[in-house]
């Protein structure tokens, strides 16, 4: 469903409406989770916090304001937040309680997860791609990732991120050779560099094993 | 190799990193709609606990608990449920731990243990009614009168009886504890008078002689030591002995005999409003 219609909906009618939203954009939002933070569960969390905020800041608006949001930014913007705080507060929500269902959740939207490679992606060689993605420094995996994997506009990232475009272009730019260089670098010492070796199916735990240190940001 | 192929190939690479990583686009797990619906409150999720009167379920969403009722299965109660509130019920495989040790203790006697509920919809006079029955100790009980008297509406008894079987939360908000005006124990929304007995029986109560004292027309309780009158099961009442045990059938007639309302149970409260 486009923005127009998704907003002139949630505009009338919230409650009404917000169901659609997530079956719409959950997909979105769920892989841009996934691939800043690299674990399933915790971008499954991060999704629904994300949509929940969502749903609690449209509840306190008025009709224009919601007819006039640039919902895709708007959203991208939550579920990056979100994902950065729990990314720093990682290993401390041990105690976090999860919803367990009893029943097959097949309703006609939902059934995606059960698909081959639903949760983590295509393919080996895609959970390899997610690796490399990990292993960027946080300020260019975020444009990376809205920019390639959600496919947002140049200028919705802009917003999303609240950096200038241009900013944002030239972080991509210097994203994707960064991924080059670890590309490459894989290709020179694969023994230290690769992504899961063939035949094994990458514990998601390891994705957020960094495969070239010398990349890392220096902590402030 | 010169400057131009070199380019090429970066160009071309830039595409094939712009191709993998769309790759890495996934489908949400399915579970990520109800929990949102969920934590928003446009869904229940609900699990079984156990209760004096045999398993209940407990319905409940990111605003608080939203239900509990009794049902043959979980089929029927995710029926009467999208009924009732309008909203599907997803069935999960036991209560978050936090809520189920609130509950618990909750059930236990406990009435300073917090649990939120979610009320929307329901009337301020409701609100009143149900939180003033949270005042209601374990192993005690109220007429209707004393909370309509204890909520400043003395004449709403009906209206009180009314809310109080409305109550979406029976046992967690405790209208079991409230009986009739002339002290037999009354009606009962979860299941019907029996497991309003069944309850109180567990709760240390004997709702037994509590009627049959409402039958001889005794209302209250006092002890010539404390020169103190009770409602019947206040826990005050409950340790007088037999020796300095006296009745009443009024607080006029208390009053009358010189002695004085208890300060826990308030029974001016019912007496006023009976």
């Amino acid at each position: 469903m486009d923005e127009p219609t998704l907003l002139d909906a949630l505009a009338d009618d919230l409650d009404g409406a917000f169901e659609p939203l997530v079956r719409a954009r959950q997909n979105r939002l769920y892989s841009i989770a996934l691939r800043i933070l690299g674990d399933p569960t915790e971008a499954e969390d991060a999704a629904q916090d994300a949509f929940i905020r969502a749903y609690r800041a449209l509840g306190g608006w008025d009709r224009d304001r919601i007819r006039a949001l640039r919902l895709d930014a708007w959203l991208a913007t939550i579920v990056v937040n979100v994902a950065r705080t729990r990314s720093r507060r990682r290993g401390t929500t041990a105690g976090r309680e999860s919803l367990t269902f009893l029943d097959d959740l097949d309703h006609p939207s939902a059934g995606s997860a059960d698909t081959p490679h639903g949760r983590l992606g295509r393919s080996e060689a895609s959970d390899a791609w997610a690796v490399r993605l990990l292993a960027l420094p946080e300020r260019y995996r975020a444009p990376i990732v809205l920019r390639h994997v959600d496919g947002l506009g140049y200028d919705e990232i802009a917003l999303a991120l609240e950096r200038p475009e241009g900013t944002v272009k030239a972080q991509v730019h210097r994203g994707l050779g960064l991924l080059r260089a670890i590309l490459e670098a894989e290709t020179r010492a694969p023994a230290i560099g690769s992504g899961p070796p063939p035949g094994s199916s990458a514990p998601s735990r390891q994705m957020t094993a960094n495969p070239s240190p010398r990349l890392q940001e220096v902590p402030r | 190799m010169n400057a131009t192929l070199d380019s090429r190939a970066l160009a071309a690479s830039d595409a094939v990193l712009a191709d993998q990583l769309a790759g890495l686009r996934a489908l949400a797990p399915a579970t990520l709609l109800p929990r949102t619906l969920i934590g928003v409150g446009l869904a229940d999720a609900y699990a079984a606990i156990e209760s004096p009167i045999g398993p209940l379920f407990v319905a409940f969403n990111g605003l608080g608990v939203a239900a509990v009722e009794q049902a043959p299965d979980g089929a029927s109660f995710e029926r009467t449920h999208v009924e009732r509130f309008g909203r599907p019920a997803y069935r999960v495989t036991a209560l978050p731990a936090r809520l189920a040790g609130a509950i618990g203790r909750r059930l236990a006697g406990d009435r300073r243990v917090r649990i939120a509920l979610d009320l929307r919809g329901r009337t301020q006079f409701e609100r009143d009614v149900w939180t003033k029955a949270l005042e209601i100790p374990r192993g005690e009980v109220r007429p209707y009168g004393w909370i309509a008297a204890e909520i400043g509406r003395p004449k709403a008894v009906r209206a009180v009886g009314t809310a109080l079987g409305h109550n979406p939360v029976p046992l967690i908000v405790p209208c079991h504890r409230v009986v009739r005006s002339d002290g037999l124990i009354g009606n009962y929304s979860l299941g019907g008078p029996h497991n309003k007995r069944a309850i109180l029986s567990a709760e240390g109560l004997d709702p037994d002689r509590l009627e049959a004292l409402a039958r001889a027309g005794i209302r209250l309780i006092g002890s010539d030591t404390t020169r103190g009158y009770c409602l019947p099961s206040c826990h005050a009442a409950q340790r007088i002995t037999d020796r300095h045990r006296v009745t009443f059938r009024s607080t006029a007639a208390g009053h009358q005999a010189g002695y004085r309302a208890c300060r826990l149970c308030r029974p001016g409260s019912a007496v006023a409003a009976a």
